[in-house]
């Protein structure tokens, strides 16, 4: 085989060997880790932009580990879906490893190594055809996530943490059961090799499998952070340091698509669990949406967003069409890239304030803006027009998070109601999901417009944050690969909608990695 | 044997459950090690228990693959052992970490009313 075959092997491998290589470097030299680490978050994005590039959507690129065929070895699987998973995690890890550079690496030790290992645990749980695989790599990437969640200390990271770690943990042993308990069953961890046997099940042993998947559900969502399984989502993720949040913005992504890839692998759209879903998901988008209203801090407000996302995209992928899961990836792709901006803003924008400025008292115990942050050290050019271009991305975000024209946010929520509202004739649950999702915009304009307001307009002269070129780059980055997808929308919906259909028609997945014979 | 094995699942599940909603840090340790000691034995139990066949080969008679336990869950245990022995681990510093930054080992850092 040539080395274009192992491509898809680089995104997990690349990250584990350096993220190690990292841990051998003592901890003053910032430079060289940093420059390490950028290097392989740079080759990372060109990798999964290759794969992307080569990913067809009629049938998905396989690649066996040692040469051991599906079902007896363990493959990973490339597809559009998991393509542009794997672009999504390049891109805010870039972003969020840049940013972490000027400042937040000295925060605490190996955060490099810690962010590679994250980075390697999505990859891998974006790629394998596995289920017991899956499972490893959950546990990687959260294995790493908690080392993230605890970096640079202090009292609220710890507490937040220490709910943060025991709650996954839970949803860990929870996976495992329902893993197993398909395994039971089925008699095979392949995703494929599972999609293939569920159906031929003896009825007596379709009960078990409902639970086993029911149960492997649970612990999903309880990482897509669904209500009432996500309580630990905003202070955990309001608590961590910013290029941390940024990371997490994908980390409940990883459950949005491992729901996405199982249930209609397993099950197929409108099988077992889709009502479920979408009234859970509308559930989740209510939550987030008083959450929303009710944060009085922006990194809180920035985690209720990431709920809102959530409960959107569960909702969406449970009305189980294609049409409306192509919009959903779309919007999927929006509004990760823009949350991911948002945490990273958050932390720019609250820098010069005052801890606790903002805040009515029983929120202040989160607030851990003075911890961890070591003697200032100039590094990099502190950018002119500060607030200026700060308030510009603010807007931006605010727009994004609102889905307010002309950013893609308004572009994700139109394409979704125009498919939502596509059948004749309309379900209540789309009309119901039509309420929720313009309620979330409003809710999201109404807490940014409050928080830009007491930020940018204050009655007193405020201090001018110190910003350098290095932190403002990743935010304008992300910012800009969401204008991209505004200008692109036309065809980014076309591709996505084709990644739609090609899930919601297994067969072709599960005939590139069990060849007919 | 299937009895005595699911009873003891059991035990081990529910008393891991009751002490990992307790609110203190120590016992939600204990607790999620007895939940993960459950899960292990219960994916062990995935691979076919059966008691008195011992897995010979013999030369002549044919190889009968009902006598052989299912290698995978075995496989599959040792994978789930290592990685909550180490999460475990892991949280046990967290824990540690706590109680010397809040001066309490309550799960949410100060002690409450109820």
């Amino acid at each position: 085989m040539s080395w274009a075959a192992h491509l898809p092997l680089a995104p997990i491998l690349l990250p584990l060997a350096v993220g190690a290589l990292l841990l051998l470097f003592d901890e003053r030299q910032h430079k060289l880790k940093a420059t390490i680490s950028l290097a392989s978050a740079l080759y990372l994005g060109a990798a999964a932009l290759a794969l992307l590039e080569g990913a067809d959507a009629a049938a998905a690129r396989v690649y066996t580990l040692g040469g051991w065929p599906a079902p007896f070895g363990i493959v990973l699987v490339v597809d559009r879906l998991a393509a542009l998973m794997l672009v999504l995690t390049a891109a805010l890890g870039l972003a969020a490893i840049a940013f972490s550079t000027a400042r937040w690496q000295r925060a605490g030790p190996r955060f490099h190594a810690l962010a590679q290992f994250q980075l390697a645990g999505l990859n891998g749980a974006f790629l394998t055809g596995d289920l017991f695989n899956l499972f490893v790599f959950f546990e990687l990437l959260l294995a790493a996530s908690y080392g993230l969640a605890l970096h640079g200390a202090g009292t609220a990271r710890v507490r937040a943490s220490l709910h943060y770690i025991a709650v996954n943990l839970t949803a860990s042993l929870l996976f495992l059961v329902g893993a197993s308990l398909l395994y039971g069953v089925a008699g095979t961890l392949n995703m494929a090799d599972l999609a293939a046997r569920l159906p031929a099940l003896p009825a007596s042993d379709r009960g078990l499998a409902e639970a086993g998947a029911a149960i492997l559900g649970v612990a999903l969502l309880v990482k897509a952070a669904m209500w009432p399984l996500g309580f630990w989502l905003p202070p955990t993720y309001a608590a961590a340091s910013a290029p941390a949040a940024a990371l997490f913005a994908i980390l409940s992504k990883v459950g949005v698509y491992a729901v996405l890839r199982l249930w209609l692998l397993l099950f197929g759209a409108g099988g077992f669990g889709g009502e479920l879903l979408v009234s859970g998901g509308m559930a989740t988008l209510a939550f987030g949406i008083i959450g929303v209203l009710a944060s009085q801090e922006l990194s809180r407000l920035a985690g209720f967003a990431l709920v809102v996302s959530s409960g959107t995209l569960l909702a969406a992928i449970g009305v189980g069409d294609a049409a409306v899961t192509g919009a959903a990836l779309y919007y999927l792709a929006v509004s990760t890239l823009g949350v991911g901006a948002f945490f990273l803003l958050v932390e720019l924008v609250e820098r010069s304030r005052e801890p606790g400025a903002d805040v009515l008292a029983v929120s202040a115990a989160y607030l851990a803006l003075d911890d961890g942050e070591g003697p200032e050290e100039e590094v990099g050019v502190a950018i002119p027009a500060t607030m200026a271009l700060l308030g510009l991305s603010f807007v931006c975000c605010a727009l994004l998070l609102a889905g307010l024209p002309p950013l893609p946010g308004f572009v994700a929520k139109f394409a979704l109601l125009a498919a939502l509202l596509e059948p004749e004739p309309v379900p209540g649950a789309a009309w119901a999901l039509l309420v929720l999702l313009s309620l979330s915009g409003l809710a999201a304009l109404i807490a940014t417009g409050r928080a830009g307001v007491r930020i940018f307009w204050p009655a007193q002269p405020r201090s001018v944050p110190r910003v350098r070129l290095l932190e403002m780059l990743p935010v304008a980055a992300l910012l800009g690969a969401c204008l991209a997808l505004t200008v692109a929308a036309g065809p980014a919906l076309r591709y996505l909608q084709d990644t739609a259909q090609a899930l919601h028609s297994p067969r072709a997945y599960v005939e590139s990695v069990l060849p007919p014979r | 044997m299937e009895a005595v094995l699911a009873l003891a699942i059991g035990a081990l599940a529910g008393s891991g459950v009751w002490l990992l909603l307790r609110p203190r840090t120590f016992q939600v340790v204990v607790g999620l090690s007895l939940v993960s000691y459950a899960v292990n034995l219960f994916i062990f139990a995935m691979g076919w228990v059966r008691g008195g066949a011992a897995p010979f080969v013999q030369a002549g008679v044919p190889v009968d693959p009902a006598r052989f336990a299912d290698p995978l869950p075995q496989a599959l245990v040792l994978t789930a052992i290592v990685i909550s022995f180490a999460m475990t681990a892991l949280l046990l510093v967290v824990l540690l970490a706590a109680r010397g930054l809040s001066g309490t080992d309550h799960v949410d850092g100060r002690e409450t009313d109820a």
